[in-house]
Parts: C-alpha cells; sequence; structure tokens
C-alpha cells in the first residue's frame, strides 16, 4: 500500500499525464509516433487508474490540498479562456443562442470569482473514495482500450471517407485531453474545479462531434454544446447561492454532502440538472442521439461509457441529499420517463448506432431514477448498473463501428445472418446484448436491485418507479432480442470472412467481452470491498444488500449460460438438414423460390418497428413534454426554497 | 404398440382434386368422426407430420410441391392416397396436365379408393397405415432407411 | 421443504401434472366441441412419438437454443419451487422465452420469422404484469422469497384482486390459448401454418412440447401464490381458472397483435398498476 502523499501524486500524475500524450500527439505528426504515444500512454493509463482503484480500496476517503495557491487563479483564467473559445466559435457560425448563454455563464462565473476572492477557502482540492476510484478504473481502463481501438479504427475511417479532412492528430489529442479532464471531474472535491473540468469535457465533446465536418455534424456538435452550456450554466448559480448563504467552506463536494439536506438541497438540485442535461436526459436527450454522427470510439467513449457518466456520478454524489426529498424524487421521476420513454423510442429504430444511443439514454434514466430515491440499496444499483453499463456499451458501440466497416452499413437489417460471415464478432455483439438484459448478466443483477431498492422507498413515488421499470423491462427485451435474433437469422450461409479486421480492433474487443463476463463473476468483490465500505460511510448503518443465495443462484445461472455453448457442437451434428417451409414451394437456391408464373423471387424478411405505436417522433415530443415539466417543477422548488 | 400409432399427425394437401375428397377428409375431424380420438391432428406443417394425406391426381404445376412437402417430412412417414384421383388419376386420368395418380411421383404406402372416399374408408386408411408406420420405425431403427 | 429437495420434486412431478391437465384440457376442448376428444395421457404419447422421428432442421442451430429453452424452463421452475427470490425467477423466464425467440428465428423461415416476432410481442405484453404480481406479493408478504410467499396464512388475493385479475388475463397469453394466441396455436391450420414452432420437428418439437408444460406448471405455481397457505381454496381456483381459460378458447378467435399487446397493458396499467399503487398508499 502507498502513503497517502504518494495516491495524492497519482491523482495528480492522472490529471495532467494524459494533458501531456495530448499535447504530444498534437505536435509531433507522424502515424507511427501517434501509435506508439496512444499505446503507452493508454497502457499508463490503465495501470494508474487500476493503482487508483486499489487505493480507494481503504474504509475512509483520502483529502489532499495542493498547495500552489496560483492554481485557483489559473482555472478561472481556463474558465475564460474555453468561454472565449466558445463564444468565438458560435459567433462566427452564427449560433448566438450558444453565444448568449456562454456570455451568461461568464458573468456568473466573474461573480462567484469575485465572491471567492473576497472569501478565500481554504478546503482540500482533491480526494479519492470508492467512487472516485471506480470511476477513475472505468475511465482509464476503458478509456484506454478504447483510444488503442481507435488507432485501426480512423485509419479505414479516412480510408472510406476520403472527403472528409485528416485530422488525426488532433482527434487524439482531443480524446486525451478528454480523459485528463474526465479525471479531473471524478478526484476533485472543490467545485470551482469540478466545474472547470466538467466544461472541459463539454468543449471535447463539442469538438468530437463535428470532427467530420459535415453540415450535420455541426448542427448536432452545436446543439449538443447549446444542451450542455444550459444545463452547466445551473452549476455557477449554485456556487453563488452557496457563496452567499452559507461562505466558501461548503464549495467543497464533502463538505456540502456533509451538511446535509436543509442547506445542501438547493444547490445539488442545481448542479442536479447539469447532470440531467449532462446524461442526456429528457428534455435535454436529443443532443445524445445528434451525437451519433462522431465516429463510433467517440460514441463509445464519451456518449455512453464515460462523459455522460460524469452526469450521473454528480447526481450520485448528491444522492444522499436527495434521499427522502421531493427534488430528488422530482429528479427520479425524470429518470424514469427517460428510462420508459428512449426504451421504447429504441424499438422503432433500426440504425444500429441510434438503438445504441436511446438504450444509452434509457439505462442512464435507470441510473439517475436510482440516485434520485438516494437510499442506499437504490444507490448500490446505480454504481453497479453504472460499472456494468459502461463496459456492455462501450464493447457494443465498438463492435457495430468494426461491423460497419466491414458490411458498410449501421442497419441491423443489414446485419442479418452476420454469424456466418463474423462468427468471432457476432458472438461478441450477443455477449454485448446478452449484457444489456439477460439474465444473469450485469445489468439485470441491477435491475432487479433497483427493484428491490425501489419498492420500499419513498411510497408512493417508489411504485410508481417499479411500474415504469416493469414496462420499461419488457420494451427492453424486444429490441434487444430482435436485434439477436438478425444476427443469427440465417439465410444463405455468408463466406466466411473477417480478416479484413483490424488486430488491434479485434483484440480490444475481445479484452472487453472478457471484462463483461469478468464483471459478472466479479461483482460481489466489487460489491464487497468498494461499493459497500462506501455506502457505509455515507449512510452509516448499511444492511447486506445482496444476501448469499442470490448470488449462488446468480452464478449458477451464468454457468449454466456458460456450458451451454459447449453442447452446441452436439446438436448441430444430429440433425439432417431440410430446406425451410414455403407451403411445398421448392427452394432454387438457399433463399430464393420460385413464385408464381415461375419467377424466381429473393425470401426478405425483416424485423417488427411496430413505428405506429413507438414512433420516434411522437414519443419524444411527448416525453420532452413531461421532461420540461418536472424541470420546471425542480426550478420553482428551488427559486420558492431559495425564498424561504 | 408403440407412441408412433398413438399419435399420428397427418398433413393433407389437395394435389388438383375436384375438393370432393377433401370435404371428406376433413369431415373425419368433425364431431361425428372425430378422428382426435385415435390422437390424429392435423397439422398442416409437413416437418410435425407423420402421415402425407394426399387427394387428387397431382398436376404438372403441383408435381414439385408434392415432392417438396414429402421431402420435408421426417422419417418415418408414410403417404396415403384419398381418392380414386389420387390412386389411379381417375376420371381426369386422360387430361394433358395430370400426371396420372400421386404414385407417379412420391412412393404411395396406403390407396383408398371410392370417388369420393367416406370418411370411414379414410379413417380405415389411415389406421392401416399405422402398422406401415410401425414397420418402417423398425427399419429405421436397425439401419435400413424407410423407403423414401 | 427443504428447497433442493423441492426443486427435484418439481422436475419429476411437474410433467406428470401438467401432461394431465394438458391431457384434461384436450378433452374439455373436444367436449365442448361436441366430440370425444383424445386419451388423457395424449400430450405424453405425442411427446414420447416425437423423440422416435428422424431429427430434420435448417440449421443444426435450432436445437441448441430450444434445448437452452428447456433448460431454463425447468431451472426457473425448479427456481420457484425451491423458494427463490420472485423476480430472479421471473427474469430467467424471461431469458428462456428469448430463446425459444432465437430458435424461431435461426431458421430464416418466413413463418417462423413471423412467429418470433410475435411471441417477442407477447413477451413484451406480458412482461409487465408478471413484475407487477411479483411486487404486489412482495407487499403482501413482505419478502420477495417464494419460500415465505408460500407460507402466508391469509389470502394475498384479498388484498390484491386487482393483481389477480390482470395476471388471469395474461394467463391467456402463457398458456397460448385463443384470443391471444399470436405466435403459435395449439389448433391447426393456419396462416401462420404453426408460427415460431414451423421449423421445428423430432426430438426438438418435443422439448418444446415439454417446455410448455413445465411453464404450465410455473403459472400456476403463479397462481398458488395468491392463495398461500389455502392450498384447498387453491386448487379449486385453479380448476376455475383452467375452465375459463378453456371457454374464451373455445369461443374467441384471435385478435390483432395491436389489440392483444395495448390490451394487455391496459389492463396491467389499470387493474395491475392500480392495485400496487394503492396498496403503498395505505
Ligand atoms: S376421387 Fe372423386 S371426389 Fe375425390 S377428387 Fe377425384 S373426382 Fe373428386
Amino acid at each position: 500500500m502507498l502513503s497517502n502523499v504518494r495516491y495524492m501524486e497519482l491523482l495528480i500524475f492522472l490529471i495532467l499525464f494524459p494533458l501531456l500524450i495530448a499535447g504530444l500527439i498534437t505536435l509531433i505528426h507522424g502515424e507511427n509516433f501517434r501509435r506508439g504515444a496512444v499505446i503507452c500512454g493508454a497502457v499508463l493509463v490503465g495501470i494508474a487508474s487500476l493503482f487508483a482503484l486499489m487505493g480507494s480500496v481503504t474504509s475512509h476517503p483520502i483529502f489532499y490540498s495542493v498547495p500552489v495557491g496560483i492554481i485557483g487563479i489559473l482555472i478561472f483564467i481556463g474558465d475564460i479562456a474555453i468561454s472565449g473559445y466558445i463564444i468565438f466559435v458560435s459567433t462566427k457560425a452564427r449560433q448566438y443562442l450558444v453565444t448568449a448563454i456562454t456570455i451568461i455563464q461568464l458573468i456568473l462565473l466573474c461573480a462567484v470569482e469575485y465572491l471567492a476572492l473576497s472569501d478565500h477557502a481554504t478546503i482540500p482540492e482533491l480526494f479519492l473514495d470508492q467512487l472516485s476510484g471506480i470511476m477513475a478504473a472505468i475511465i482509464g481502463i476503458i478509456g484506454g482500450l478504447i483510444c488503442v481501438y481507435a488507432l485501426g479504427y480512423m485509419r479505414e475511417y479516412h480510408t472510406e471517407h476520403p472527403e472528409r479532412p485528416d485530422k488525426r492528430p488532433q482527434f487524439f489529442g482531443i480524446m486525451f485531453l478528454f480523459l485528463s479532464a474526465m479525471f479531473g471531474v471524478v478526484f476533485s472535491n472543490n467545485l470551482l474545479w469540478l466545474f472547470f473540468f466538467w466544461e472541459i469535457t463539454t468543449l471535447c465533446s463539442y469538438l468530437l462531434i463535428r470532427y467530420p465536418e459535415t453540415d450535420e455534424a455541426i448542427k448536432n456538435a452545436f446543439r449538443a454544446l447549446l444542451f450542455n452550456l444550459v444545463g452547466g450554466a445551473c452549476i455557477p448559480i449554485a456556487f453563488i447561492v452557496i457563496f452567499l448563504s452559507h461562505g466558501s467552506d461548503l464549495i467543497g463536494l464533502h463538505e456540502l454532502v456533509v451538511a446535509g439536506p436543509g442547506i445542501a438541497l438547493i444547490p445539488a438540485g442545481l448542479i442536479g440538472i447539469a447532470g440531467l442535461a449532462k446524461s442526456a436526459q429528457f428534455p435535454f436527450s436529443s443532443w445524445l442521439v445528434g451525437a451519433m454522427v462522431a465516429p463510433t470510439p467517440v460514441s463509445a467513449l464519451l456518449h455512453s461509457s464515460t462523459m455522460v457518466k460524469a452526469g450521473v456520478y454528480i447526481i450520485a454524489r448528491f444522492a444522499p441529499v436527495f434521499e427522502g426529498q421531493l427534488i430528488g424524487i422530482l429528479i427520479a421521476l425524470i429518470g424514469g420517463v427517460t428510462f420508459l420513454a428512449a426504451s421504447a423510442i429504441a424499438i422503432s429504430q433500426s440504425n444500429a448506432k441510434k438503438v445504441l444511443a436511446y438504450s444509452t439514454i434509457a439505462n442512464l434514466g435507470l441510473i439517475v431514477a436510482c440516485c434520485g430515491v438516494g437510499t442506499a440499496e437504490a444507490l448500490w444499483a446505480a454504481i453497479l448498473l453504472i460499472i456494468f453499463h459502461a463496459i456492455a456499451k462501450s464493447l457494443l458501440f465498438l463492435s457495430v463501428g468494426t461491423v460497419e466497416h466491414q458490411i458498410h452499413s449501421r442497419d441491423i437489417e443489414d446485419m442479418t445472418g452476420l454469424v456466418t460471415k463474423m462468427p468471432r464478432i457476432t458472438m461478441i455483439i450477443l455477449i454485448g446484448i446478452a449484457g444489456m438484459f439477460l439474465a444473469p448478466f450485469g445489468m439485470l443483477i441491477s435491475k432487479w436491485a433497483s427493484l428491490h431498492a425501489f419498492v420500499e422507498s419513498v411510497p408512493p413515488f417508489g411504485i410508481l418507479l417499479v411500474i415504469i421499470i416493469a414496462y420499461g423491462s419488457g420494451i427492453t427485451a424486444f429490441f434487444w432480442a430482435k436485434w439477436m435474433g438478425k444476427l443469427i437469422a440465417v439465410g444463405e450461409p455468408q463466406q466466411k470472412d473477417e480478416s479484413h479486421i483490424p488486430k488491434s480492433e479485434k483484440n480490444i474487443l475481445y479484452i472487453l467481452s472478457a471484462l463483461t463476463i469478468g464483471v459478472c463473476f466479479g461483482f460481489p468483490i466489487i460489491s464487497w470491498y468498494l461499493i459497500e465500505p462506501w455506502l457505509q460511510n455515507i449512510y452509516q448503518s448499511v444492511t447486506e444488500l445482496i444476501s448469499l443465495s442470490n448470488i449462488e443462484i446468480m452464478f449458477m445461472m451464468l454457468f449454466l449460460v456458460l456450458i451451454m455453448p459447449f453442447s452446441l457442437a452436439r446438436f448441430s451434428r444430429s440433425a439432417s438438414r431440410v430446406p425451410r417451409y414455403l407451403c411445398g414451394i421448392p427452394e432454387s437456391r438457399s433463399t430464393e423460390f420460385i413464385g408464381s408464373c415461375g419467377i424466381t423471387r429473393e425470401i426478405e424478411l425483416s424485423n417488427y418497428y411496430l413505428d405506429k405505436i413507438f414512433g420516434e417522433e411522437r414519443l419524444s415530443r411527448i416525453s420532452v413534454g413531461i421532461g420540461i415539466f418536472l424541470i420546471v417543477l425542480i426550478l420553482n422548488i428551488i427559486i420558492v426554497g431559495g425564498g424561504l | 404398440m408403440s407412441y408412433l400409432q398413438k399419435s399420428p399427425w397427418i398433413i393433407h394437401y389437395d394435389a388438383s382434386s375436384c375438393n370432393g375428397c377433401d370435404i371428406e377428409v376433413l369431415a373425419c375431424l368433425t364431431p361425428l368422426y372425430d378422428v382426435e380420438r385415435f390422437g390424429i391432428l392435423n397439422t398442416g406443417n409437413p416437418k410435425h407430420a407423420d402421415i402425407f394425406v394426399i387427394t387428387g391426381g397431382v398436376n404438372e404445376i403441383n408435381k414439385e410441391v408434392v415432392k417438396n412437402i414429402y421431402d420435408q417430412m421426417p422419417h418415418p412417414k408414410v403417404v396415403v392416397a384419398v381418392g380414386i384421383c389420387a390412386c389411379s388419376g381417375g376420371v381426369f386420368k386422360e387430361c394433358y396436365n395430370i400426371s396420372g395418380g400421386v404414385a407417379t411421383v412420391i412412393p404411395v404406402d396406403i390407396y383408398v379408393p371410392g370417388c369420393a372416399a367416406r370418411p370411414e374408408s379414410i379413417i380405415d386408411g389411415i389406421v392401416q397405415a399405422l402398422s406401415i408406420l410401425e414397420q418402417k420405425r423398425n427399419s429405421m431403427k436397425t439401419g435400413v432407411e424407410g423407403t423414401a | 421443504m427443504n428447497p433442493f429437495l423441492a426443486a427435484a420434486v418439481f422436475i419429476i412431478l411437474a410433467p406428470v401434472v401438467g401432461i394431465l391437465i394438458t391431457g384434461l384440457d384436450r378433452i374439455l376442448t373436444a367436449r365442448m366441441q361436441g366430440r370425444v376428444g383424445p386419451p388423457v395421457l395424449q400430450p405424453w404419447y405425442d411427446i414420447r412419438k416425437l423423440i422416435q422421428k428422424k431429427q430434420v432442421a435448417v440449421w443444426g442451430a435450432q436445437s441448441f437454443f430450444i434445448f437452452c429453452y428447456l433448460i431454463f424452463i425447468i431451472f426457473t421452475g425448479a427456481l420457484f419451487f425451491a423458494g427463490g427470490d420472485i423476480l430472479l425467477v421471473i427474469f430467467a423466464f424471461t431469458l428462456a422465452h428469448v430463446f425459444l425467440v432465437l430458435g424461431a428465428y435461426v431458421s430464416f423461415s418466413p413463418y417462423a420469422h413471423i412467429g418470433a416476432e410475435r411471441e417477442l410481442i407477447q413477451l413484451m405484453a406480458v412482461e409487465p404484469m408478471i413484475i407487477i404480481a411479483a411486487i404486489g406479493l412482495y407487499q403482501v408478504n413482505d419478502s420477495f422469497l417464494i419460500g415465505e410467499m408460500a407460507d402466508h396464512p391469509g389470502m394475498p388475493i384479498l388484498l390484491l384482486p386487482g393483481v389477480f385479475l390482470g395476471f388471469i388475463y395474461i394467463l391467456t397469453f402463457k398458456l397460448r390459448k385463443s384470443p391471444f394466441d399470436l405466435a403459435t396455436s395449439h389448433h391447426a391450420h393456419q396462416e401462420l401454418v404453426k408460427g415460431s414452432t414451423t421449423e421445428f420437428s423430432g426430438r426438438t418439437l418435443a422439448m418444446v412440447e415439454l417446455a410448455h408444460i413445465y411453464e404450465l406448471v410455473v403459472m400456476l405455481g403463479f397462481i398458488w401464490l395468491f392463495f398461500g397457505a389455502n392450498l384447498i381454496l387453491c386448487a379449486l381456483a385453479i380448476v376455475v381458472i383452467m375452465f375459463l381459460e378453456i371457454l374464451v378458447d373455445n369461443c374467441t378467435s384471435r385478435v390483432r397483435w395491436q389489440d392483444a399487446m395495448i390490451s394487455a397493458w391496459f389492463v396491467t396499467l389499470v387493474a395491475g398498476a392500480g392495485n400496487i399503487f394503492a396498496l403503498s398508499i395505505m
């Protein structure tokens, strides 16, 4: 075990080292150098983040004050620089709404800084506890893997789209800058720092979404920026509230949470709104769907496994404040509505990336619902969801990216019978999908836990959430299962051909699928050593959250699933092949039959999308409406509460 | 008696019959005759069926269909030709497009004559088919494939 | 009872009970139509016969998925009667059905494909109600463990009338009875041929039939939970419910999937969700 000081050096290393890599990659061009730097950087960041995870396995959080006073000023200057840059690009692109919001934010920030100068606080800037450790490991390991994957992917991307400008040095630079900022978010105790890193992630997301430089990409990038800024603007307001009412001692995350709901509720609610925007909850969700124009590694890293998780991370931090409060319930309801609506919309989508995007929004909704409820059990489920979702979803995004480069389509219908063409990749996608909704994989364990958690909490609202999950889980099963079905439905076996896939991509996919299965086995360990001690710290008394017999059952099921593939070989031998039944019409070839008048016809089968019922436009209109209503309700409560 | 005989599932196909025999086949399912008493079900799906009940004299167009349905039935299986058309082509034998009896296309095990064949004789034919089914099952077990 | 013993008893006895009930079902159906009907053991003969047939398939993987389906249905039932966590039972149940659907998908056959899609729609239609039933039972028993629910001295149904009604409604889906036999049906010869089971034959089809029989017993097990320890009343209720299901089966025709799904969700919301919501306020 390292000493505390060493750990703090580790944190600073994690924040600064990706920055160094980012600088190197941007400045020194050349494919080989970039390759080396990205791989080295990813490995080192991964290892360091694992150390951070191990370091967090102590019973108490470790706090650390950075001894350099000047950093506060530097961060303020950084904030101004970011705002300045956004004002510059948005006026150039005539996105005046973005400009206006940035200016408002800047003014608020100056006010905060003015207050902070007169009332200088002495709180630890950085800290490390179990939740930070878990988040850091997700960022470090999955982020690293995705960066390495992106090496091969981006090369193919530019051969496929020669018309788009090749700015790979900047691309990888921004990716590493983003990693650095994410570490900053999860390690910051000082909320001013946290806000600074938060804004960097928003900026990175904007830059990466507009990477293709098509009109659509630019438009969607600004939409993402706009929604995140609207949310982000709530944070400085929260600061002002803190400074004016309680002074600068509460500007630390830990201090604020410990202060209890009486004091912290209003700032927490405001910051919670920023979290909702960041994690793409209704009514903000449309930016995440638009963000899918970005190259797939970006979608995997920013828009499913890490950046959007910053939103739920911050809500999870304030969960103890929200527990049993009306604001918490409203936030939970927003999460619940988002879970239900986004899952339903996913049914009507045939674009694989959009399905993934909506399912991401839905799962974030579930996490938000857990955090909003804020009981120990709900939070336990939320953190497990964060872990499982990050791994399985990035696996799915990356494998869809790989498939897309091979079949030149991201449409699920075009993936019919993929199992014969790319058996390994299909297997990986199947693992990923199973990880998203089937017992005994992780997401389902968490869903189970959240049902347990909701049923007892804040009656009758808990039951409302339970009902939402009940409907949502049926819907989720529908759209995932039909995708699975498409992959394995074999019309005519195609030539097996996986040789064009870059080695690095394949290896990353293997590692991620191993992780998906691995965390299912390891989740009791994660729970005992990380999540439960963390909850113990926050809630003092924690009952045993998952009883031993249930773990046994889960293992039994996992075991069943794992041995099944071995019996596959036995069955495929024992049956003799007979063509499919077409009312007696013979097949001339495997997927063709002779129709009336002797015309040869192809069998075409496509999935149900039920868009009369689950149409995207209709459902999003309704749920954005509900979302706005709930957000306004929260704001009203905050204003009224602040006035009292 | 093996289980095969206790649960014969049939598929009924109309290979250009005049519909007279079809009506009689369906009459077997009605309360009056109620073949379900013997466990007989009309499955309408060759992959589930044991007995292929076929009516009519098979024309040039549906020859392939008859063959296809026969091929898709899993062993052991028997074919019952119902009505004189199915047995030999009957009154349509000389027609330009009739191949003349089911046996010209697939092997037939039981012939049920009559125009139209009476439900009693159809049931009788199917019951007789059961013992052939049993024989085929035995020869399948000993390694010799049924008359495919 | 010892959980492992209970599970073993289920695995051995469920087919016996299931086959008897299915056999009686077929006789009753025949009587309602003015026929005599098959022997009681007919389902058993059917399964044995199917096992004797030669195995044919479009792709070998079909039988693999169906094998998984059967295994997980049995697992679900064993978990149920061993007194496990009711939510886990439900999730295992869903998993089993996903395997059935995948088995239907594999063949790329038009009929099986439509059957698979409809099977999924049925899954989506009934899932909310089953989960809500589990939650309702939790509210009454204060435990998610089926073992403890079964010992409830009173009658949970008195507190859960809405949930019970909703559950009976979706039971029709689960028993594959008209008007909700969208995916595949016991009655022969229709536009879908045999829907999701079209491409299965021989041993594979036998596994499907066997799984249906286990499934029936599990569903009846759920009804039992509404009656707690009052076994006689429970048996009576099962008789009445099965009679009603068969009656409805015989006098309705299949509805469109839209009507099936929306009506199931509506009933779930009004009867089921309304009931548990009211309980949580009290
Ligand atoms: S045998 Fe007679 S009734 Fe039967 S199909 Fe031929 S003509 Fe018609």
